[in-house]
């Protein structure tokens, strides 16, 4: 396996100094966002039917990031969303488990127990998620607290302020310093894309969240207005292949927040397949950060199964 | 494409049209027989199965066709303006409500995928008639002086690459300007202009107003003739263009002719390189390259040629080539034998001039017409496959080192079409599309078309502007 | 021997008529030349018979210039077709003197005939730089893009000029091709071509770049030929055509689709239109996204 040394070797040891870091980000070919936006509408006019449907939906529920991130959680309420990604479907159980559970620091014990011997992977926020305003020692501790109780993945956010500042040396010693604390656990680095604003923004951010060392790019922390969306997952997903084409190095993509419906879903995943390829068709390689999205791949899989519309009383409420 | 994720077969139904097993001329309001009884049979390029067998429109029925539209002129061009908008917003209107069924039929005459005939043939379409209807009452602040008049009986000879679109193209701003008309289809595609003449039934419109004569040149030629002809609109290859620019010589027939095109498409080591490689791949492959304005000619800056040949190739592999009716169809298949025989053996020539020929893995039907995406390296201006046009689905790569050395190459040929340039540097993107002789020049996109915009070719590309408010130019006696 | 004191009258110098072609003024490559009279059959002046090779050097110059003119801003062609009037002015009388030859008109109507060929002369000026705006302008596409229409100059354009009016017809056809940025091969009127040859003398001295305007004399028809045939010519004006000749030359033309500009009766006492503008003029449109400022938006 490639590490991030020979990444490093492979882009010419572009992190060296914050000025050949920025200059490299910034030698990025550029994005047309009307470009990159009609490709993801076309893209979203794929129809995927019956075999394919089947496949995407399970496929589909494997890659949920089964996500509970509200102040008022409590282990009731993450125990409950623990059952859920090990059964998502109570009445089949040929249903696949989620990937994952993603859930606060506090929380990881308690979501630990309740996916343990199942495969669930937990995850958890950490780094003063969502706005990421702490200073780099409570970050770290946020995450060494998430790590010490048992989490498989850390979901770290960037510090926008110090990119959009352009101090992208800072935000690089950040996430090498979280990658550094992590230990084993995989890291998910979020760069709210919603404030980063521009596609140039985005590509540049995922650049440098793979040169630190990201496990998976992120879009989003599902807390601000825009979250991910077709058009910023894709050009995601060519950071991604370039990486890999140019490193050996493979990545994951994670888009979090706003992604609902399975319609939107299987989008993504034919982004996913005609991107980056089907080496990402695999939930080690790609997330859904979401909640609500789950039950409606079970009634779209029961209809298929059944082929009658299914109703929200016959999903269970998370 | 190999792949876990396979699509499985998203069919567009073919119930949505029916097809009546034989069409005949469409004269003066009225669906009749060639004067002569003569048929030919039109054909699904992706099946070769017989669609519906369609009257043959000889010098006769030229004749008649023109006289009819001759004598729905008088009424025509002496209604109010708003009269005849009010017709054009309905046909536009129909249109829409038929879209589906139309997209279907096209796509199963002409071989194109239901995605292009569904998602930007038709849409364009009734955009057409709508932007056009809404001149009919305003001729007067067009530019053109005061009550500007129509030439009179126009006779209009379109293709078959877009064929309702073209029709469209023609008819919508001749008869908002007051004109009658006297269209002939493509010999391969005549199936989309007869439900049109349907369309104009349904809307009301006066019987002589359109008249549509299927048939082959030689009726394309006779309608050209026609002594009683005021207005000549083709769009079509630039051979034949040459041949009606000199049948009209010496005539008072005004002209209008939207020919050939190698266009180019300019890469630059600062482009925005995810978006130029769809660009590319749009551009050649949009109608299996079979447009006037396709970008068949990739001019790359040196520099970054393997790393846009790489992500090209790759791309390239991710193509779904097969039944157009499929919804995940991106490449149909070619529109007739004949076509198909020309693109195969300029692609020949190609190889026999030492260009390097490259395609995705790509499985064929067995039956119907069809060709791979093709790519070509290796290749020099000196090369047929980069001065002639293919029409098809071939791309021509070249390379350049300078913007002076891209702008001499795009413009070393003798058509002028369209172009494109991808950059993100705003000033070379001005300066460069100031310097190319084409009528359209596409930055950071490519294959764009819209109704408000004139559309075009300089050199032997044609003459003449469609679309905005130019191309009423076109229709008015000024 | 006694001198007996004559009084001689001075001898004139007569001016030996030339062609115009990349700014230099040549005799015709073939050497030969032919008799101009005036309307009474007087002996005017011997002009250049041009030759097909005459008319491929011009076609030479043209192109040439071509990309200068067309390049230079509307603002500086309108100065250069201002500074042409500004130097007709200070040789009206040659003009006026020429043109009632040419055309049998006394002196006051030929002063007003080349009045009003001065006048064309600003009239056209004006327009170098308002006509993009006239014919041009941006279209409201429906969806994220831009775009703009330009009208473009469409290249070389060959001009047969009017066979009667020797110069105010000859102004205006060259005036509305070169005010838009194309070059321009002159074919004089046949029967007087001596204002057309006077006139390169005053283009020369205008500021007008060499080979922007050419000026061939000679058989309309022999010259013509090759004109309307040859590759590297754009566009063909055929002002100065009859019938038979517009029709010939028109089939010609259309080997490399020529814009052809038919003859037809023209007024060239009235104010012009702007059609013969327009009719060497190419539309281009060029096309840029637009889209939003940030990655807000989603595509579906």
């Amino acid at each position: 396996m490639p590490t991030i040394a020979s990444a490093a070797h492979a882009l010419g040891d572009v992190t060296a100094s914050d000025s050949m870091l920025r200059r490299f980000l910034h030698g990025l070919p550029g994005v047309d966002a009307v470009g990159l936006e009609a490709r993801a509408a076309s893209l979203g006019t794929r129809s995927i039917k019956t075999t394919a449907k089947a496949y995407a939906i399970d496929l589909a529920i494997s890659m949920v990031d089964l996500t509970t991130l509200e102040g008022a959680d409590t282990p009731g309420k993450v125990r409950a969303l623990g059952a859920k990604a090990v059964h998502p479907d109570p009445t089949d159980r040929t249903t696949p488990t989620t990937a994952a559970v993603c859930v606060y620091p506090d929380m990881v014990a308690v979501a630990k127990e309740a996916v343990a011997g199942s495969g669930v992977k937990v995850a958890s926020v950490a780094t003063a998620f969502p706005a990421g305003r702490a200073a780099l020692d409570v970050k770290l501790a946020d995450v060494r607290d998430a790590v010490a109780a048992g989490a498989d993945e850390i979901d770290m956010v960037i510090d926008r302020g110090a990119f959009l500042a352009g101090h992208y040396m800072k935000v690089y010693d950040e996430i090498v310093a979280v990658k550094e604390a992590s230990g084993a656990a995989r890291l998910k680095v979020i760069f709210e894309t919603g404030e980063l604003s521009t596609y140039d923004n985005i590509r540049r951010a995922s650049w440098l969240g793979m040169l630190a060392g990201a496990d998976f790019i992120k879009t989003s922390t599902g807390k601000v207005a825009v979250n991910a969306t077709p058009a910023n997952t894709l050009l995601m997903l060519e950071a991604v292949r370039d990486f890999r084409a140019q490193t050996g190095i493979q990545v994951g993509v994670k888009p979090a927040g706003g992604i609902r419906t399975t319609k939107d879903a299987i989008k993504f995943l034919v982004l996913v397949n005609e991107t980056a390829g089907e080496d990402w068709l695999d939930n080690h390689w790609f997330r859904f950060g979401a909640s609500s999205l789950l039950n409606d791949l079970l009634m779209q899989r029961q209809k298929l199964a059944t082929g009658r519309y299914s109703g929200p009383d016959y999903v269970t409420v998370d | 494409m190999a792949s876990a994720f396979e699509y499985a077969p998203a069919p567009e139904s073919r119930s949505v049209v029916d097809i009546a097993p034989s069409y005949g001329l469409f004269i003066d309001g009225e669906f009749t027989e060639a004067a002569d009884g003569k048929v030919f049979k039109t054909v699904s390029p992706s099946t070769e199965e017989v669609l519906s067998e369609v009257a043959q429109a000889g010098t006769e029925d030229v004749d008649r066709a023109v006289k009819a539209a001759r004598k729905a002129f008088e009424k025509w061009s002496a209604l109010p303006g708003s009269e005849r908008a009010k017709y054009l917003f309905r046909i536009a209107r129909i249109i829409q409500e038929r879209s589906r069924e139309l997209a279907v039929l096209e796509t199963l005459d002409n071989g194109k995928p239901i995605k292009e005939t569904r998602d930007a043939d038709l849409p364009l379409v009734a955009a057409h008639f709508f932007y056009y209807a809404g001149w009919a009452d305003k001729l007067d602040h067009a530019g053109f002086g005061a009550n500007p008049r129509p030439l009179g009986v126009a006779g209009q000879v379109i293709p078959w690459n877009f064929p309702l679109l073209m029709l469209a193209w023609k008819i919508a701003p001749a008869l908002a300007t007051g004109n009658t008309v006297v269209l002939k289809p493509a010999e391969t595609t005549p199936l989309s202009a007869l439900f049109f003449a349907d369309i104009c039934r349904q809307a009301g419109l006066p019987k002589g107003v359109v008249n549509i004569l299927p048939g082959y040149g030689d009726t394309g030629a006779a309608l050209v003739e026609h002594p009683d002809v005021n207005k000549v609109a083709f769009t079509g290859s630039t051979a034949v263009g040459k041949a009606i620019a000199r049948q009209v010589a010496g005539t008072s027939k005004k002209v209008t002719l939207e020919l050939g095109g190698k266009g180019a498409n300019i890469v630059f080591d600062d482009a925005p390189i995810d978006q130029a490689v769809e660009g590319v791949v749009s551009g050649i492959f949009f109608n299996q390259g079979q447009v006037c304005c396709a970008g068949s000619r990739l001019l790359v800056q040196e520099s970054i040629q393997d790393e846009l040949l790489d992500s090209l190739k790759r791309r390239l592999s991710t193509l779904r080539l097969g039944d157009p009716l499929d919804k995940n169809t991106d490449i149909g298949a070619i529109n007739s034998a004949e076509q198909l025989s020309r693109i195969t053996s300029l692609v020949e020539q190609g190889e026999a001039e030492g260009a390097e020929r490259w395609s995705p893995a790509c499985e064929l039907p067995s039956s119907g017409y069809w060709f791979a995406p093709t790519l070509f390296t290796n290749v020099t201006q000196a090369h047929t496959i980069a001065r002639d046009e293919i029409f098809g689905p071939v791309l021509s790569v070249l390379t350049f080192r300078t913007p002076d050395e891209a702008v001499a190459k795009a413009n070393n040929s003798q058509y002028g079409l369209s172009a494109g340039i991808w950059t993100e540097k705003g000033s070379r993107i001005l300066a460069v599309a100031s310097k190319l002789r084409a009528g359209v020049i596409w930055s950071n996109t490519f294959n764009k078309f819209d109704p408000t915009s004139p559309f075009g070719g300089y050199k032997e590309s044609g003459f003449g502007r469609e679309g905005g408010r130019h191309g009423l130019e076109a229709y008015l006696d000024v | 021997m006694s001198e007996k004191s004559e009084k001689i009258e001075r001898l004139s110098v007569f001016k030996t008529y030339k062609l115009y072609v990349g700014g230099k003024f040549p005799r015709s490559e073939s050497g030969r030349v032919y008799e101009v009279t005036d309307s009474k059959s007087n002996w005017l002046a011997n002009a250049p018979l041009a030759s097909r090779k005459d008319a491929r050097d011009a076609v030479v110059a043209a192109r040439k210039a071509f990309g200068g003119w067309s390049g230079a801003t509307a603002y500086n062609r309108g100065q250069i077709l201002y500074r042409i009037a500004e130097m007709l002015e200070g040789r009206k009388d040659q003009f006026v003197r020429e043109v009632a030859d040419a055309e049998g008109l006394s002196k006051s109507k030929a002063a007003a005939v080349v009045d009003a060929a001065i006048d064309r002369w600003v009239w056209y000026a004006g327009w170098t730089d308002k006509i993009a705006q006239v014919v041009g302008g941006g279209n409201p596409v429906a969806g994220p893009f831009f775009n703009l229409s330009t009208p473009e100059p469409t290249g070389v354009v060959v001009v047969l000029a009017p066979q009667e009016s020797s110069f105010l017809g000859l102004v205006s056809v060259i005036a509305p091709v070169i005010a838009t940025g194309n070059t321009a091969i002159v074919v004089a009127s046949e029967k007087s071509p001596l204002p057309a040859l006077s006139l390169g003398e005053v283009l020369a001295t205008s500021d007008l770049p060499g080979g922007v305007v050419n000026v061939l004399s000679g058989r309309t028809a022999e010259i013509a030929a090759p004109l309307a045939a040859h590759q590297d010519v754009n566009a063909i004006d055929l002002a100065g055509a009859d019938d038979v000749l517009a029709k010939e030359l028109e089939i010609a033309a259309a080997d490399n689709l020529k814009r052809v500009l038919r003859p037809q009766p023209v007024d060239y006492s009235a104010t012009p239109g702007i059609e013969r503008l327009t009719a060497f003029l190419e539309t281009k449109t060029v096309w840029h996204p637009t889209g939003s400022l940030g990655a807000s938006g989603s595509s579906y």
